[in-house]
């Protein structure tokens, strides 16, 4: 359609980029991105994927990546490269599942036809035929749909586990060898039918599963930035070369351009400049760096090239620590057990000795070796969880589908049976409870100063200019200015016709951040302040309301935090290090608490990953948002109370779905032990109870209003 | 009876015509990105100039 996606002769020789664009919301974007890269000289083709917010951009091999970085940051875009395709492995399942899927239904259609017409009387030759052409398709479709479920069976089974795969592989199996027995021998009933729809059924709850992680990994992905994988670094010969961060050498000197992110720890041998430490404290304000000043992987130099002499590299660096940490607190999440193998293991030995106790009865009432294990094996089809396959992932998929809408990206499904759980909440202060950026406050300027102030703060990337630029917005045109000089950790100064103009750091010390705008000796104060979120208050009561503990736990100074959690009327904690928070954490988990961890900076890591559920906002370090298991975007905090508010819908419907199943069995369990069940009750108590538990977690779809 | 030799295959034909062409979306990408096909029937082919 209006995709240009032209290949020509030479396209061997080109290269493809791909690059995730968080910013793109509308076709407007898609149209907009496309057409300005394709008209770019060298650029054979681009493609957007929505969904993913990515491009794909095939070019010249001499086209690097900056270049198109540039060419979208014109187009009013920021970019950043993603690597070839880092979300391929998942994407092979889903698309593995939706294939055995597709192959169960197609299965499933057809075994339906042909057994419909066998309960509706068809006799002798026919019925034979039918059953024949039935096992000639179900056969291989359940070889190929039951692959999934009979390895992960066979995965358990090796390590004297049982989990739901067993039950379901049992019965499926035992259903098909029986089917087969009874048409080789011209039997009455063949049960291919309620095989393959079993298939079908549950392999619609894996899908769907699957393409709820596919989905918010991919927001997550598009989220995660680029910090500092590779470096430049001076050779010997006075080049420079661009170094991947996990190939570079302890001693060697790297050029730091301004806007670029430290990809190992290191000491300044040359320039002045300033860092924004953000990823690794969460505090937002910049710091001044010179000649000897220690400097670690993750900040990002603001001013002016820095030189740096490389002291630690990958495993050794302050980020690396950080992630050992994290890695370590984030084994005893991997212990929690999921709802569903929860259920099973009460649930397949209570199945199996039901399906033994049948055989073992009818044995003795005298009924034979045959009829007994028709009837054992009846027991088992209409017992296999079926609807209980699906109770869980359709409550879940619906329920983070109307959270994607509220703003928050919840990770798997254990994340929100986690979040149900939780009965504590910490939060972070800076860039969780605030927003994380300073605020410019513009009251004391008119509008031709708010002209120079803009004209002077678009050239720079100090925190504070950003924030001006952000503040006046872009009703504003810019005054013109010349003769710009950017003097570290004092501020900008430039000429404006004839007039001396200066956005500096002000004369007298005073509370807070402040800078001043100075035009031809007058002075215009502009103040800025890192305000809370809005609806800060409002979530802690809502999260109060459900009976959730909430306090604040912050590595910034003790009283700055006191004043918050004042306003706020939580309890509150200051200058604590990421290894404090984990230990208050651990404290709390071994008082039999659930925590739940809300936190942006790389010093939360740890405790995000150690929290029983966490949530960091989309403005948070990439290493926070992979520790969280969920992320929420935008201004407010109201999707956390949201979260545990709907999960906690959510596990009600998963409960009430679980009753729905049970139930069902209950009554059909019966009717399979007294030797009734034929193939077609098969069919329908197991369409039916999928049917109600699929409806009723529909009803979740409205959960997150 | 003997119309069952011509319906049923072609049940079945029908049948794998679907699931092959399902197969054959699936391969040249065609779920890769839902949302973004239903935003690209909003942009304007006319100012494409190329």
């Amino acid at each position: 359609m209006n995709a240009p996606v032209a290949l020509d002769a030479d396209a061997r020789t080109q290269v493809d980029s791909r690059f995730t664009v968080p910013g793109m919301r509308c076709a407007g974007c898609i149209a907009k991105i496309e057409r300005g890269l394709s008209e770019m000289p060298g650029v054979t083709a681009a493609r957007v994927n929505f969904s993913a917010k990515r491009v794909a951009v095939r070019h010249d091999p001499q086209i690097v990546d900056d270049d198109l970085l540039d060419a979208l940051e014109r187009l009013g875009f920021e970019a950043q490269p993603v690597a070839e395709n880092p979300l391929a492995q998942d994407d092979a399942d889903t698309r593995m599942l939706l294939r055995a899927l597709a192959v169960a239904g197609f299965g499933m259609m057809n075994i339906m036809l042909l057994s419909v017409s066998v309960w509706s009387g068809a006799g002798g030759v026919t019925r034979e035929l039918f059953h024949w052409l039935s096992a000639l398709i179900a056969l291989p479709v359940v070889a190929y749909a039951g692959r999934p479920f009979f390895a992960s069976a066979a995965m358990a089974l090796r390590y004297r586990r049982t989990n739901m795969d067993v039950p379901i592989s049992i019965g499926v199996l035992l259903a098909t060898a029986l089917s087969l027995y009874e048409t080789v021998t011209g039997g009455e009933h063949a049960y291919f039918d309620g095989a393959v729809m079993l298939l079908f059924f549950l392999l619609a709850g894996r899908a769907l599963d699957a393409a709820m992680r596919g989905r918010t990994r991919a927001g997550i992905g598009a989220l995660l930035g680029r910090m500092g994988r590779s470096a430049s670094v001076l050779q010997s010969d006075g080049s420079t070369r661009r170094i991947d961060a996990d190939k570079l050498q302890p001693g060697s000197l790297m050029l730091v351009a301004a806007g670029e992110a430290l990809a190992a720890d290191g000491v300044v041998e040359h320039g002045h400049s300033a860092v924004d430490n953000a990823m690794l404290t969460g505090e937002s304000t910049p710091e001044a760096v010179a000649a000897g000043t220690t400097v670690h992987a993750g900040a990002i130099n603001l001013l002016d090239p820095l030189h740096v002499r490389i002291t630690a590299v990958a495993q050794d660096t302050a980020i690396a620590e950080i992630a050992r940490l994290m890695d370590e607190a984030g084994q005893s999440r991997s212990r929690y057990v999921r709802i569903a193998d929860r259920a099973s293991r009460l649930y397949a030995p209570a199945v199996h000795l039901l399906a033994a106790l049948a055989f073992v009865g009818w044995m003795i009432a005298g009924a034979g070796v045959y009829q007994s294990l028709v009837i054992a094996i009846a027991v088992l089809i209409i017992t296999c969880p079926c609807a209980m396959g699906l109770a869980v992932p359709a409550a879940q998929v619906v329920a983070s589908n109307a959270l994607i809408r509220r703003g928050l990206l919840v990770k798997d499904g254990t994340a929100l049976e986690r979040l149900a759980e939780v009965d504590v909440a910490l939060f972070d202060k800076t860039g969780t409870l605030t927003m994380g950026e300073p605020q410019a406050d513009l009251g004391a300027l008119g509008l031709q100063e708010k002209a120079i102030a803009l004209g002077l703060a678009q050239t720079s990337r100090h925190p504070l200019s950003r924030a001006i630029v952000r503040a006046i917005g872009p009703g504003v045109v810019p005054a013109r200015v010349r003769q710009v000089r950017e003097v570290e950790g004092s501020g900008l100064t430039a000429m404006v016709d004839r007039m001396q103009v200066a956005l500096v750091r002000p004369q007298q010390a005073q509370a807070g951040m402040a800078s001043e705008l100075v035009i031809d000796g007058k002075a215009y104060p502009i103040r800025f302040a890192d305000p809370l979120r809005s609806d800060a208050a409002d979530t802690l009561a809502q999260l109060d309301a459900m009976g959730i503990d909430c306090s604040i736990l912050s590595g910034d100074s003790a009283p700055a935090v006191a004043a918050v959690a004042g306003h706020l009327g939580v309890g509150g904690k200051g200058g604590l290090g990421p290894a404090d928070k984990l230990t208050l954490l651990e404290q709390l988990k071994d008082a039999e608490h659930r925590p739940l961890m809300v936190g942006d900076g790389l010093n939360d890591g740890p405790a995000l990953a150690a929290a029983h559920a966490s949530i960091a906002p989309g403005t948070a370090s990439d290493a926070s948002q992979q520790a969280a298991d969920a992320v929420f975007i935008g201004g407010q905090l109201a999707p956390v109370a949201l979260a545990v508010s709907v999960a906690r819908r959510t596990m009600q419907i998963v409960r009430q779905n679980f009753v729905f199943a049970i139930g069902y069995n209950i009554l059909a369990v019966p009717l399979a032990l007294a030797g009734l069940v034929t193939p077609m009750i098969a069919a329908i108590a197991m369409s039916l109870s999928s049917v109600v538990v699929v409806a009723n977690s529909l009803r979740l779809a409205g959960a997150a209003k | 009876m003997s119309v069952l030799t011509f319906l049923i295959p072609i049940a079945l034909g029908m049948g794998g015509l679907g699931l092959a062409v399902f197969f054959w979306a699936m391969r040249t990408g065609q779920f890769e990105d839902l949302d973004g096909a239903a935003q690209r029937i909003l942009i304007d082919d006319e100012e494409q100039g190329s």
